[in-house]
């Protein structure tokens, strides 16, 4: 169980390591870095160059492409795109949040209420990334569907005039909608959130908690000032594990949604891959590229967590 | 007010649970409508229970074929990607060297990176090499994603390693092989096998780098992705199913071994 329950990779610039001691065999760091470095020089690093390169070339599929640093590709191609790139920062963003807002009850149900139990909900956690998680999604459509019971039961808690209103759903549907596109991100990344969130939870001494009851602190005020700062680490690498495959995310927007709930995503891909607009396609996800290394390198310089992580 | 209180007390247990629940109800749904005999091509409206599907998992044509991609590209790449990622990992941990800020940034940037951006850059890379897409394309992206994150869980396992033991070893005449073999290696495994269980997870699951780079070649994920625009046959259902199921089944089983053996231990 080990291996399940071990922290996911962290998502931040590493801290400073203690220096390792000075070994015999000058080259050997070198020699045994050199077949994975070059794999990801060559397949990470060189493709962002290309990238690069495309997106400031002109010409067509037929006669071949050419660098002319046309820069203007990147004008246009966020003036023609931009609602795409609103609405993954949206949606991206509304799920990070219900990620959290879902996941950190969970968490701190395994953390300190389970018990028992701990084992038994991690495998639960962790299962359905067993199944494929393009079957999970469509499964959405089928619990979404219209005139089905979760739909019957929003409109007559009359949920969907609220989200009507506020333009996440519209008349009685939910799938084709924003809000399914946002429902179906949020179950998928879920998990990139709770595990996270559950590392730093779980490293909490109990005592702490003990220590602020002997104080008077209220539950909720040990919770505020006590187990959710010390949680943040989890939250800082969590909402970063939610946020940015979500953002890159298209898969949720093409089953769950509609033509009206396209992403940045959804446009990369028919660029390269139905309209062969390569020029464009590479500005976009080049775009999308500076834009996530951008926001996270300020989200983790806010936090203030850069070596906590 | 006993019940309010009560109420009060578990609130966050309730909260926790309904949250279980929202995640495992796809996982209730796929596994229902493995019984079904759907009306038309869409296996998304309840019908009637059936059998059919269970009987002849692979009745659809490409399906099993495409499962066997996915599998011969996952021991593939988790194959490479461990081997890579181990040395890359033993390297950061144990030696001093120069470029190492360099060497933690590219570790760390393709995790940070969103799939799309990753799969569009490499099939320019593989567009201007004249690289004729298919199985190696897409098992060359697959190790090179998964590569960081078996770099990360192999290093925090030796950080925490005692340098002691290998002393120790080398204090009783083990020469450098065999103190690798025999004390270094077995007290990694645990984050080896940590980073190959990921990197078999990710890249058999991986959809988004696949589709960019896969030509004609069709895994799992993208025959799902297919027949969600053709028509969704009951058996992806049912293989959805045995995954899950066959994977609760191997973590019960390891964790009851593991239990034994810690007892045994004590």
């Amino acid at each position: 169980m080990t291996t399940l329950t071990e922290s996911p990779p962290p998502l931040a610039p590493e801290a400073p390591e203690p220096k390792p001691p000075k070994r015999r065999g000058r080259w050997t760091p070198y020699w045994l870095l050199l077949p994975g470095i070059l794999w990801l020089l060559v397949f990470f690093a060189l493709p962002m160059i290309y990238q690069a390169s495309t997106s400031v070339q002109t010409g067509s599929l037929e006669e071949g492409y050419k660098v002319t640093w046309h820069f203007a590709t990147y004008w246009d191609a966020l003036s023609a795109y931009w609602p795409q790139f609103v609405r993954s920062v949206l949606y991206a963003g509304t799920a990070t949040l219900l990620c959290l807002l879902l996941g950190y009850p969970l968490a701190y149900l395994i953390a300190f209420r389970a018990g028992r139990w701990r084992n038994l909900i991690m495998i639960l956690v962790i299962a359905p990334f067993f199944t494929s998680f393009l079957i999970r999604t469509l499964a959405w459509k089928t619990i979404l569907a219209d005139g089905g019971p979760v739909v019957g039961a929003l409109d007559t808690l009359h949920v969907l005039d609220v989200t009507s209103w506020l333009g996440l759903t519209a008349g009685d549907r939910v799938l084709a909608t924003p809000l399914a596109v946002i429902c179906g991100l949020t179950y998928n990344f879920l998990p990139f959130m709770i595990l996270p969130l559950y590392t730093s939870l779980e490293r909490i001494d109990g005592r702490l908690h003990e220590a602020a009851g002997d104080l008077y602190a209220r539950p909720w005020t040990t919770f505020r000032k006590v187990t959710f700062p010390l949680s943040m680490p989890g939250v800082v690498s969590g909402t970063l594990l939610t946020f940015i495959p979500a953002a890159g995310d298209y898969v949720n927007a093409d089953l769950l949604g509609s033509t009206d709930t396209r992403m940045v995503g959804n446009t990369i891909q028919t660029q390269f891959l139905r309209v062969l607009d390569y020029p464009t396609a590479a500005a976009l996800s080049f775009i999308l590229m500076a834009a996530i290394l951008l926001m996270v390198t300020l989200y983790i310089r806010r936090s203030g967590t850069e070596d906590l992580v | 007010m006993p019940f309010v209180n009560w109420l009060k007390r578990n609130l966050v247990v309730i909260a926790g649970l309904l949250t279980l629940g929202y995640l495992l109800l796809p996982n209730v749904i796929v596994t229902v409508f493995s019984f079904n005999r759907p009306k038309g091509r869409f296996n998304y409206e309840w019908q009637r229970f059936s059998l059919d599907a269970w009987k002849d998992p692979c009745g659809v044509s490409d399906l099993c074929g495409s499962l066997s991609v996915s599998l011969q590209i996952a021991v593939l790449a988790t194959l490479g990607a461990t081997v890579l990622g181990t040395l890359i990992a033993f390297a950061l941990v144990r030696y001093r060297f120069r470029a190492r800020g360099a060497v933690n940034s590219l570790i760390f940037l393709p995790m940070a990176m969103p799939e799309v951006v990753m799969a569009a850059s490499l099939l320019t890379l593989f567009l201007n090499m004249g690289a004729q897409l298919g199985f190696w394309t897409i098992l060359i992206a697959h190790i090179m994603f998964c590569l960081s994150f078996v770099v990360t869980a192999v290093k925090a396992r030796v950080m925490s390693m005692d340098p002691r033991l290998e002393e120790a070893a080398r204090d009783l005449y083990a020469g450098p092989f065999q103190t690798f073999v025999r004390v270094t290696l077995p007290i990694a495994a645990p984050g080896i096998a940590a980073g190959a269980l990921l990197a078999f997870a990710l890249s058999f699951d991986d959809f988004i780098i696949t589709n960019f780079n896969a030509g004609s070649t069709v895994t799992f994920p993208m025959f799902v992705w297919g027949s969600a625009q053709r028509g969704t046959p009951v058996q992806i259902n049912v293989i959805g199913t045995t995954m899950f199921v066959v994977a609760v089944l191997l973590v019960l089983v390891s964790m009851a071994a593991g239990n034994r053996r810690g007892r045994r231990q004590a």
